[in-house]
């Protein structure tokens, strides 16, 4: 599909994901989790709604560990991702393969009115954003990837998932004007069931 | 109270897959017999909230795991141990250090005593108190009956000098 270079979104960037998903866990949380919902569902979606936030990041660790020969995929946003810095430290320590992080940032916190987190330069007296590559580099991560163009990342998506990881992929999104926080899609317990007897049998 | 040895041959007994961890002063001095267990995984971790999510992962896909943190790290993991026992209702166990029980010395008029088992009760987990090294089996009692009703559960353990 031929895609116009200016316009990475949270929707598109999923968009671009699920083009390629193959049998991958995919994690969402917050507004990632809002917009994959609306693309579709796979038994192999995990759908971190209610969540604690910043866990996301956590959770996969411990399905990436559990699953070693299973992609799991967390999209997560940058607000999430400021709340759980240190797990990127425990995930570099344990190393597993088959974990990839996507934050999407779009410097807000969205779903509780757009405010800018304190790594966003408006928060910063404009010293600059905070680079979140550049956190996970120094965390240990050794495949970081940063996106803001959508041809890029449709072209490089499937690699990046493939990758022996863990993989840290910081894709640069606008904030969705007006968004608000994902609707669970339904009882928390039953769609953990639901989920591990997908696991099991998948 | 316990040996690093006799904690790893409770929780492989118990089929434990992976042991999600941070250590304090206690829960530390088995460190060196749970990176030994070739039945165990350590799963290390940097503050405890994670260590409830992480657990949380590894029971979604398939592992039986087990949290290993202090009291105060209870404290700070609330929101995360609300979110995978109550919210998603996933059945995890956890051995709790309980900071100063056993001797106040280092801290005297330590607050974990005032605040760690009205704590557990607010987060309706259903704990057993473990004071001396007789209790040893009533863990293995408390985790198989919390297993066998799929429900939470906690090994609260008396610590001494913080």
């Amino acid at each position: 599909m031929a895609r116009n270079n200016r316009d990475l979104t949270l929707t598109e960037s999923l968009k671009i994901l699920r083009e390629v998903r193959t049998d991958e866990v995919v994690i969402t949380a917050m507004g990632a989790a809002r917009e994959w919902m609306t693309l579709g569902t796979h038994p192999l979606d995990f759908v971190f709604v209610p969540s604690s936030m910043g866990q996301a990041t956590s959770l996969g660790l411990g399905m990436a560990l559990a699953q070693p020969n299973r992609g799991i995929v967390v999209c997560n946003g940058d607000g999430s991702t400021l709340m759980n810095l240190g797990s990127l430290i425990t995930i570099t320590a344990h190393a597993p393969k088959n974990l990839t992080l996507i934050t999407l940032d779009n410097g807000v916190y969205e779903v509780t009115g757009a405010q800018e987190t304190v790594a966003s330069r408006h928060r910063r007296a404009n010293r600059g954003d905070i680079d979140l590559g550049a956190i996970a580099r120094a965390c240990g991560f050794e495949s970081v990837y940063a996106f803001d163009d959508s041809e890029s990342w449709a072209s490089e998506v499937r690699h990046v998932v493939d990758e022996p990881g863990p993989t840290f992929v910081l894709l640069k999104v606008p904030p969705v004007p007006g968004a608000v926080g994902p609707k669970s899609p339904g009882p928390a317990p039953e769609r953990a069931r639901q989920f591990m007897q997908a696991i099991a049998s998948n | 109270m316990f040996t690093g040895e006799q904690i790893v041959e409770l929780l492989v007994e118990l089929n434990i897959t992976h042991v999600v961890y941070l250590p304090d002063s206690t829960l530390g001095q088995w460190n060196d017999a749970l990176h030994a267990a070739s039945e165990l995984d350590v799963i290390q971790v940097c503050r405890e909230g994670e260590a409830w999510a992480v657990a949380a992962g590894l029971y979604l896909g398939g592992a039986t795991p087990l949290v290993m943190i202090q009291c105060t790290g209870l404290f700070e993991s609330g929101d995360a141990l609300r979110n995978a026992v109550h919210d998603f209702q996933l059945p995890l166990f956890a051995i709790v250090g309980y900071r100063s029980y056993l001797n106040q010395e280092t801290l005297p008029g330590d607050t974990c005593l005032k605040f760690t088992e009205p704590i557990l009760k607010a987060w309706d987990l259903d704990y057993r108190l473990i004071t001396s090294p007789e209790q040893l089996n009533e863990i293995r009692s408390h985790y198989a009956a919390c297993r066998s009703s799929g429900k939470p559960g906690v090994a609260l353990l008396a610590e001494g000098r913080a």
